[in-house]
């Protein structure tokens, strides 16, 4: 007998997760990032002596810290949430979700906590070098939390290294290192922690502008300006770099995704990369609409950046759905080497799996052991579809096109407004011009925000962009959550609403409170 | 002593853990106990039940 799931609790679970996801990513990626410029103003204060620069270390750090109190085990919720709302997403995956988080646990209690606390308590009582070394290594032990962290995630994206075990029904680790070195890992890792950079040079710029209208503090600001420029626009760099890495895997493992993120309904050669686009608000897949009211793209540069050939075919949402293109990759099944499935096929194959599933066990139980060969033999030829088995049309498949689209655009958009920001705050600060412009000061203020969205909408992409899935052709959303009573998610999402927001205004206060006060002795000037 | 010092010498930092131990009471003691038990555990002893009845609902949802 088939059962249904009140679709009311996977819609609060999603919104919950959603919600915490959202608010803990709220606090990680300034951690991420401002760990890294106060140790390099610790570099410049351990190499010069001076000591203006031991001041704005310290300010920083005093900043690094409350963000840092206020988020640190925020994220816990989220694994709280695995555990209650997503039992057999939990159960699914086994070991190869648990282990990365217990190393996170681990590698963020001893490394982080132990020198952070050295970081905080230890000026004037350890040596210059040891108080330097424990900044950095609290900066590299953020990061490599983050690391943990990332490698389950992108593991949802791209599963690796792992075998499924019909009697266990969990995916069972057999390559820790191809789960730790996937290229989606590795890319998504370093795009990730390259954004908290950018978004910390973001924050770092603002409220040192906010100094220079202030006109307070104004020599510790242009300090700061400069250090978090130069190391915006480096890490700006990286971060377009690991953009595109993570786009050409997209292409690869994604390529539904990579189709709702530029808005791709038929699949073309040469294809272009819209730079700006509004789509059509009711277009479907199939409907013959156009998907664009008007947009404006960079002819074929999508076809390169997905797959490094400007000639090269990008499937787009109904190509994907119809099947039957030559994948430019070797899929990740051989089976569609030379022609991609349709979506129905893979529903088809999702459900022979399923079945194969059935009868394992039932051949168990009754000692067929020819029945355990072919449901064992039937279900590993069409594991890699076993999610499509949930589906129950070929639509079902797409994500929500618009919030992708719009969401991977303005992360775009607003990262390549970064770039110009630090470049032009550069130049001004070089030829001693930058105080005068009070327009930018403003402006770079008021980009702080826009850092964070920019972070939030990269995410949005990553996971929105994923929908169906919560593995990556394996299990979709709605087979992942618990059977649990919705008004209980109903429930505990509001409180989280509450107690998160209580936090941020808690953040928000006080950060804003010790940004007035400024460095201790107000400053060098 | 070294931390000692370190916390007699805090001045916003005492706000922090402040917040820092509300927080950690309200999620371990409060959301994990009473609203948050792991599904499987609390409905099953061993592995194997929670392995046959996530098995059962893989099969049987739609």
């Amino acid at each position: 007998m088939l059962e249904t799931i009140d679709l009311r609790t996977i819609d609060w679970s999603r919104a919950q997760f959603a919600l915490t996801a959202i608010y803990h990513w709220l606090f990680v990626p300034l951690t991420l990032g401002l760990s890294f410029i106060v140790a390099i103003m610790e570099s410049i204060y351990v190499k010069t002596g001076k000591p203006e620069w031991k001041q704005i270390t310290k300010f920083w750090m005093t900043l690094f810290g409350i963000n840092f109190a206020i988020g640190v085990a925020t994220g816990i919720i989220l694994e709280f949430q695995f555990g209650t709302n997503w039992s057999n997403y939990s159960w699914f995956v086994g070991d190869i979700f648990g282990a990365p988080l217990a190393i996170e646990g681990i590698m963020a209690f001893f490394l982080e906590t132990t020198f952070i606390a050295v970081m905080f308590f230890g000026w004037d009582k350890v040596s210059k070098g040891f108080h330097l070394a424990s900044s950095w290594l609290t900066a590299i032990g953020a990061n490599l939390s983050a690391l943990w962290i990332l490698v389950a995630n992108a593991w949802m994206q791209f599963p690796a290294g792992m075998q499924f075990n019909p009697d266990t029904i969990r995916n069972e680790m057999i390559s820790f290192w191809d789960v730790l070195f996937s290229p989606v890992a590795i890319n998504k890792f370093l795009h990730t922690v390259s954004s908290g950079y950018v978004l910390a040079s973001v924050f770092v710029i603002g409220i040192s502008s906010w100094y220079l209208l202030k006109k307070r503090n104004e020599r510790m600001a242009r300090r700061s300006i400069l250090i978090a420029a130069i190391f915006g626009l480096i890490t700006s760099v990286f971060l377009t770099l690991t953009g595109d890495g993570s786009a050409y895997q997209v292409a690869q493992k994604q390529p539904m995704k990579l189709a709702a993120m530029e808005g791709l309904y038929q699949g073309q050669k040469n294809a272009g990369l819209v730079a700006f686009g509004i789509l059509t608000p009711d277009k479907k897949a199939g409907d013959g609409k156009d998907p664009f009211l008007m947009h404006i793209e960079f002819p074929e540069l999508l076809s390169y950046f997905s797959y490094r050939n400007p000639d090269a075919f990008v499937p787009g949402i109904e190509d994907l759905i119809k099947g039957g293109f030559k994948p430019e990759f070797d899929h990740i099944n051989p089976l569609e080497k030379g022609q991609a499935f349709s979506v129905d096929e893979k529903i088809f194959r999702g459900k022979m799996a399923l079945e194969a599933l059935s009868q394992y066990k039932e051949s168990k139980t009754t000692g067929d052991t020819a029945g355990i060969r072919t449901s064992l033999e039937m279900l590993h030829q069409n594991f890699p579809y076993f999610g499509y088995a949930y589906l129950n049309a070929a639509h079902d498949s797409i994500p929500n096109v618009p919030l992708t689209f719009y969401s991977f655009h303005l992360m775009v958009f607003l990262g390549v407004y970064f770039i110009l920001l630090f470049i032009v705050v550069l130049f001004l600060l070089a030829f001693n011009k930058l105080e005068g412009k009070r327009w930018l000061l403003r402006l770079s203020l008021w980009t702080i925000p826009l850092a964070y969205i920019a972070s939030q909408a990269g995410w949005i992409v990553a996971e929105m962009g994923r929908q169906p899935w919560v593995i990556q052709d394996l299990m979709p959303t709605m087979a992942a959550a618990s059977k649990i009573n919705p008004n209980s998610v109903v429930i505990t999402f509001w409180l989280f609403a509450a107690i998160f927001t209580i936090l941020l205004i808690a953040e928000v206060m006080i950060m804003l409170r010790q940004i007035k006060i400024g460095p201790k002795d107000g400053g060098t000037r | 002593m070294f931390y000692y010092e370190g916390f007699r010498g805090m001045t916003v930092g005492k706000q922090l853990w402040l917040i820092i131990l509300i927080k950690l009471f309200v999620l371990f003691f409060i959301l994990r106990l009473f609203f948050f038990p792991n599904f499987l555990k609390s409905k099953f002893d061993n592995d194997q039940d929670r392995g046959n009845y996530v098995r059962e609902q893989l099969i049987r949802r739609k």
